[in-house]
C-alpha cells in the first residue's frame, strides 16, 4: 500500500460525509471484467433498494492491445437514497486496474475524490504503453484527490493459489476482488453474488470457489481496515420508491420485452428480422430465446434482409419488426419506402451511435432524427417514437407497435447506444393495465359488383390488412404508385397527388390518437422552455430542477412523439420567451421545431459521443436565461 | 370458388391489361405459368408471387393469385419473410438476371442456401430491359449497349451455375417458348426446397436472337434435354456427352446407329452434383450443347421446416405469461408506502 502525500487537510480526509448519491466508476482494460464488475454491482445496489443510472462506455475494439488508453473500458453507476435520473457527471470513486484507466479517468473525478488503483499493475511497461513517464502513484501528480495503491493483482494471486488455477485465470479473478471491496465500501450482501458465481461457473466449480474466494478476501481486505482512515464505509438508506416489485432492467431487455408485450396486446405473432451490429443487437439476442411468445427470429444476410423479410412477415400477417443502428438504418431506408407504399406494419428499431458513417460503434448520439423524420427517397412520411430511459423503452415499445397496426404504417422507434446498454430499476408493469389493441384481418367477401380494393380505408385511413390465404381477396400490391380507389397501377397525376395526401394525412393523424404534450417540470408559460428527447431526458430534467430550485422561471418539456407532434406543442412553445432545445447532435429537433412553428428554438449541442452532463446543461440554461 | 371447382388458366390471369413490348418472350412465360397452375392442384389463395424490380417483375400483376412487387433485387428477403410467417403458402420468385445476380446477387445466394421452400423463375435476357438496354452481369465479352458502346470487357456470371455454386438443391433450365417449360416449372414445383428455374427469355427489342445459336428452329439440335435415366443425346440422338475420366470433364462423342451406350454417354442422374456442375459450365457454340430440363435435384431440409421445429421445440412445455415474463431476473420488493424527498 501506497499513499500519495497529498493537499487535503487531515480533517478532510477523515471526515466521514454521508452522501445521498455516489458516483462510482470501474475502469480497467477490456478484458479485465469491468463490465461485468460493474453489472453485479449494479444489481447489488438495486437489491440494497438505491435508485440508480449506470453509464457503460467500452471501447469498439473486442481486445484492444492490452494496457493502451483506447483499450480500456469503464463503467459507471450513480446511486443514492434520492431519485437518480443521470449517471452522474463527476465519479466520487474512481476504481483504476491499470494505468491507462488512470490516465483516461482520472480526469473526471471530482477534487478529493477517491482513485483505488492496483499498483500490480502499475509496472515499467504498462506505465509506458499509458504514455506516464513516471508513476503517478508515486510522483505526486494525484495529489488532488485521495489515493489508495494496492496490490491487488498480488492479493487475488495469493488468495486464488489453493485453488490450482493458472496464472493467467487467476488474475482474471481480481475484478471479483475489486468487487467484493467495493460491496463493503457500500455496505452491502455478498449472498446474491455468490449465488451468481456458482450458477455462471456451473460447469467449473473451481472457477466458481477461485471468484468467490477473491469476492470473499476484497471484502475482508475492507473489514479488517488495513486501509485506516483513507476508506469508509458508506451505507446508503435505499431510495423512496412506490410500493412493488422492481427489478433492474436494460434499454435493450425493454425493448425487446416490450415487442414481445405490443404483439400479444395486438394479438400477433411477431417476426424480427435483424442483422447483427453494434449497439443493437442485443435485442435480437434477447427475443431468440422468447419463442414461446409466438416470436420468430431471423438473423437475416444483410440489413435490407432484415426489413425485407420482417416486411413480407407483416404482409404475411405477422407483427414485422427489424432493428439496427444508424448504418443499417441507412440501408434499410428503400424498403422503408415499400412499407410506407404498401402500407404495411413494421416496427423499427434504431438504437442510434456516434456517426457519419461508422462513426463512433459504441458510443452514444441522437444524431438519426433527420434519418427518421426526414430519411427515404419521395415524400414518405412515417411515425417516429423516441425512449428516454431504460425502462420508458418498454411503453414505447408498446406504443410503436400499437400505432403500426392501428395505422398501418412503419414506424421508426429511436433509442441510442446509452439507452440500449445502461441498466435501471424498473418498477415491473402491471400487464392487467395495457389496453389490448387486438387486430382484425379483412376477410369480407366481395360482392358482385364491387371488386376488392387492398386499399379500402378506415376512418384513421388506414387500409385493410388481408393475409394470404383468405379466399376470395388475391390482390396484388408493391411499390409503384396505386390507384386511390382499385389499387391497381396508376400514374395519373391527379391520383398521386391524392395518394400523396392520403399518405401524409393518415400518419399526421396518428396525433388524434396520441395525449396532449405536458411540461414535466415547471408550469406551463414562463420565461424559458428546455425541450428535450431521448437519452438527455436525465441530465435536463436534473438541470431543469437546480435551476428551478434557485428559483429560476424554466420548465422542462420532454417529447416522446417526434413526428407527428403532439397537436398542442405549438401552442405550448409559443408560451414561452425562450426555448432552448439540448440535444446530442448538432440541432436536429431544433431544426423540426422551427420548422413546425417559426419559434426561435436554439440549439444546446454535443457530440462527443459522451452524455450531457447535468452541468452543462445548467450552464446553457443560465446563460439563456441572460 | 369450391374445391370441386375445376380451376383453368384464366382463373390465374387477372384483368389487368399486360404491359410487355409486343413480342416479349414474358408473354410466353407467363402463358407457361398460368396454364401450368391448375394442374398444381393450388388454390389461388394460397400462391404468392413475390418479384423485384425488372421487366419481369411485373409478373405478380398479371397473376390472379396473392402478389407483392417489392424492390429491386431483394423479392427473396420478402419471400423469406412470407414463407416463414405463413410456412402453408406456395411462394414463387419471379427475378430476372440484373435483379437476382447484380444488385440482388446476395439474397439469391442466401435464399438457395438456406433452402426456403420456393419456385425461383429467373428470366435470363441478357439485358436491363426496363432501364433501355444496358449490358447486364449475364450479357456476353463484347455486348454492346448504352453503357458500353465499346463492348462489356466483363465476363459474364452463368445463372445456373451460380445457384449451384450456391448450394441449391434443384437447378432446372427453361426456354421461354418451349413446349418442355411447363414440364420443367411442375418439376420445380414438386421439388420441396428453393427451386431455381433460369428461363432463357427473348428480349426483342434490346438483345433480340441472343439466344438463337441454340433457340432457332434450325439450332434445335444444339438443346439438350436432360431427362433422369435417360442418356444425354441431342443433335437428334446423333451426338451425346460422354465423361473424359481422366481430366475430369465432358466431352462430346458422336453416336452412330442409335447405340449410345457404345459411344459411352452418360446417364442422366440429377442428384450427381459433379456433373451437373460440368453441365452448367458447358460454353455456348464451338459444338457445345445447352443442357435443358432438370440439371440437378437432390432434396435436403428445408429453411422454414428447420425454423418451425426448432421454435416447437423451444417452446415445448413452456406457457407465454407476460406477467411472469416481465417479472423475471433479480428483483425486489418495495414494501412501504413512498415517503417524500
Amino acid at each position: 500500500m501506497a499513499t500519495a502525500t497529498h493537499l487535503l487537510t487531515p480533517e478532510e480526509a477523515e471526515a466521514d460525509v454521508r452522501p445521498e448519491a455516489v458516483v462510482v466508476r470501474f475502469a480497467g482494460d477490456s478484458g479485465d471484467g469491468m463490465q461485468l464488475t460493474g453489472g453485479q454491482f449494479t444489481l447489488s445496489t438495486a437489491l440494497a433498494g438505491n435508485d440508480l443510472a449506470t453509464f457503460p462506455d467500452f471501447p469498439a475494439e473486442i481486445r484492444a492491445p492490452q494496457g493502451t488508453t483506447f483499450g480500456v473500458s469503464a463503467f459507471q453507476i450513480n446511486f443514492g437514497s434520492t431519485a437518480i435520473d443521470t449517471a452522474g457527471d463527476a465519479p466520487d470513486v474512481l476504481v483504476a486496474m491499470n494505468p491507462a484507466a488512470l490516465k483516461v479517468n482520472v480526469g473526471d473525478l471530482k477534487p478529493g475524490g477517491l482513485i483505488i488503483a492496483d499498483e500490480g499493475e502499475f509496472g515499467a511497461r504498462n506505465l509506458a504503453k499509458a504514455g506516464y513517464e513516471g508513476n503517478p502513484l508515486e510522483d505526486g501528480s494525484l495529489a488532488r484527490w485521495r489515493l489508495i495503491a494496492l496490490n491487488i493483482s498480488q492479493l487475488t494471486l495469493d488468495t486464488v493459489k489453493p485453488f490450482g488455477l493458472g496464472n493467467k485465470e487467476a488474475l482474471r479473478c481480481k475484478n471479483m476482488w475489486t468487487l467484493g471491496l467495493a460491496l463493503w465500501m457500500f455496505d452491502r450482501d455478498r449472498a446474491p453474488l455468490v449465488e451468481w458465481l456458482r450458477t455462471k461457473f456451473a460447469k467449473a466449480p473451481e472457477l466458481a470457489e477461485a471468484n468467490i474466494a477473491a469476492l470473499n478476501a476484497g471484502h475482508a481486505y475492507g473489514e479488517t481496515a488495513e486501509i485506516g482512515g483513507q476508506l469508509h464505509q458508506h451505507h446508503l438508506e435505499p431510495a423512496p420508491a412506490a410500493p412493488g416489485l422492481y427489478r433492474t432492467v436494460t434499454g435493450a431487455e425493454a425493448i425487446s420485452l416490450g415487442l414481445v408485450a405490443g404483439a400479444q396486446l395486438a394479438g400477433l405473432p411477431m417476426f424480427f428480422g435483424g442483422y447483427p451490429i453494434t449497439p443493437a443487437s442485443a435485442i435480437l439476442h434477447h427475443l431468440s430465446r422468447l419463442k414461446e411468445y409466438g416470436v420468430t427470429t431471423f438473423q437475416a444476410e444483410d440489413e435490407i434482409a432484415a426489413i425485407g423479410s420482417a416486411i413480407g412477415a407483416s404482409y404475411a400477417g405477422s407483427l414485422g419488426v427489424t432493428s439496427s443502428s444508424g448504418p443499417g438504418i441507412a440501408l434499410k431506408m428503400e424498403a422503408m419506402g415499400l412499407a410506407i407504399m404498401a402500407e404495411l406494419p413494421l416496427v423499427i428499431v434504431n438504437s442510434q451511435r456516434g456517426g457519419p458513417s461508422t462513426g463512433l460503434p459504441t458510443k452514444t448520439e441522437q444524431s438519426d432524427l433527420y434519418q427518421a423524420v426526414y430519411g427515404r427517397n419521395g415524400d414518405a412520411p412515417m411515425p417516429v417514437i423516441a425512449a428516454r430511459s431504460p425502462a420508458d423503452a418498454f411503453d414505447c415499445a408498446i406504443e410503436a407497435c400499437r400505432i403500426a397496426v392501428q395505422y398501418m404504417t412503419p414506424v421508426m422507434l429511436l433509442t441510442d447506444g446509452y439507452i440500449a446498454n445502461a441498466a435501471e430499476p424498473w418498477k415491473v408493469p402491471d400487464m392487467a393495465q395495457y389496453q389490448p389493441f387486438p387486430v382484425e384481418f379483412y376477410d369480407e367477401q366481395p360482392s358482385e359488383e364491387a371488386t376488392f380494393s387492398p386499399y379500402r380505408r378506415d376512418g384513421k385511413l388506414a387500409r385493410v390488412w388481408v393475409k394470404p390465404g383468405t379466399p376470395g381477396l388475391t390482390h396484388r400490391i408493391g411499390g409503384i404508385e396505386k390507384n386511390f380507389a382499385t389499387g391497381h397501377i396508376d400514374y395519373a397525376p391527379a391520383n398521386h397527388q391524392k395518394m400523396s395526401d392520403t399518405r401524409a394525412a393518415k400518419v399526421l393523424g396518428v396525433a388524434d390518437s396520441l395525449p396532449e404534450q405536458d411540461v414535466c417540470l415547471g408550469g406551463e408559460g414562463g420565461k424559458l422552455a428546455v425541450v428535450g428527447w431521448g437519452s438527455t431526458f436525465g441530465p435536463i430534467h436534473q438541470a431543469v430542477r437546480r435551476a428551478r430550485s434557485r428559483g429560476e422561471d424554466v420548465a422542462h418539456i420532454h417529447l416522446r412523439h417526434i413526428w407527428p407532434l403532439p397537436k398542442n406543442l405549438g401552442s405550448l412553445l409559443r408560451s414561452y420567451e425562450r426555448i432552448i432545445v439540448p440535444e446530442m447532435n448538432t440541432g436536429q429537433l431544433k431544426t423540426l421545431l422551427r420548422d413546425q412553428y417559426l419559434v426561435d428554438a436554439r440549439p444546446v449541442t454535443k457530440t462527443s459521443g459522451q452524455p450531457f452532463k447535468i452541468a452543462e446543461i445548467e450552464a446553457a440554461i443560465e446563460e439563456a436565461l441572460g | 370458388m369450391n374445391e370441386l371447382t375445376k380451376l383453368t388458366a384464366k382463373d390465374f390471369a387477372t384483368d389487368q391489361e399486360v404491359r410487355w413490348c409486343p413480342g416479349c418472350g414474358d408473354y410466353a412465360v407467363l402463358k407457361a405459368v398460368q396454364r401450368t397452375m391448375p394442374e398444381l392442384g393450388v388454390r389461388p389463395e394460397n400462391v404468392v408471387f413475390v418479384s423485384g424490380i425488372g421487366c419481369s417483375s411485373r409478373f405478380p400483376y398479371y397473376m390472379e393469385t396473392y402478389g407483392f412487387h417489392t424492390i429491386h433485387g431483394r423479392a427473396p428477403t420478402f419471400a423469406t419473410g412470407i414463407k416463414l410467417a405463413n410456412p402453408d403458402l406456395d411462394v414463387w420468385i419471379i427475378t430476372g438476371d440484373g435483379d437476382a445476380l447484380s444488385i440482388g446477387g446476395n439474397h439469391t445466394m442466401h435464399v438457395l442456401r438456406r433452402n426456403l421452400d420456393c419456385q425461383i423463375l429467373l428470366f435470363n435476357n441478357e439485358i436491363y430491359g426496363l432501364t433501355k438496354g444496358q449490358y447486364s452481369p449475364t450479357s456476353r465479352v463484347g455486348t454492346r449497349s448504352p453503357s458500353t458502346p465499346f463492348g462489356s470487357v466483363d465476363r459474364p456470371a452463368s445463372p445456373s451455375a451460380f445457384a449451384l455454386g450456391s448450394g441449391a438443391r434443384f437447378v432446372a433450365r427453361g426456354i421461354d417458348v418451349h413446349k418442355n417449360l411447363p414440364d420443367v416449372l411442375k418439376a420445380a414445383h414438386a421439388h420441396k426446397g428453393a427451386a431455381f428455374v433460369e428461363i432463357y427469355q427473348n428480349c426483342i427489342v434490346y438483345n433480340d436472337d441472343v439466344f438463337a445459336p441454340f433457340t432457332a428452329k434450325e439450332n434445335a439440335g444444339n438443346q439438350l434435354w436432360l431427362k433422369a435415366g435417360e442418356p444425354m443425346l441431342f443433335a437428334g440422338g446423333t451426338k451425346g456427352l460422354a465423361l473424359n475420366a481422366e481430366h475430369l470433364s465432358l466431352r462430346i462423342v458422336e453416336v452412330e446407329g442409335g447405340d449410345w451406350q457404345a459411344a459411352g454417354v452418360l446417364v442422366h442422374e440429377p442428384p450427381n452434383r459433379s456433373i451437373a456442375h460440368m453441365l452448367v459450365e458447358m460454353p455456348l457454340g464451338g459444338g457445345w450443347p445447352t443442357a435443358l430440363g432438370v440439371l440437378y435435384e437432390d432434396p435436403a431440409p428445408t429453411f422454414e421446416t428447420a425454423v418451425v421445429r426448432q421454435n416447437a421445440e423451444a417452446s415445448a412445455g413452456k406457457t407465454p405469461d407476460l406477467q411472469a415474463l416481465v417479472s423475471k431476473g433479480q428483483s425486489w420488493m418495495v414494501a412501504k408506502e413512498p415517503h417524500a424527498i
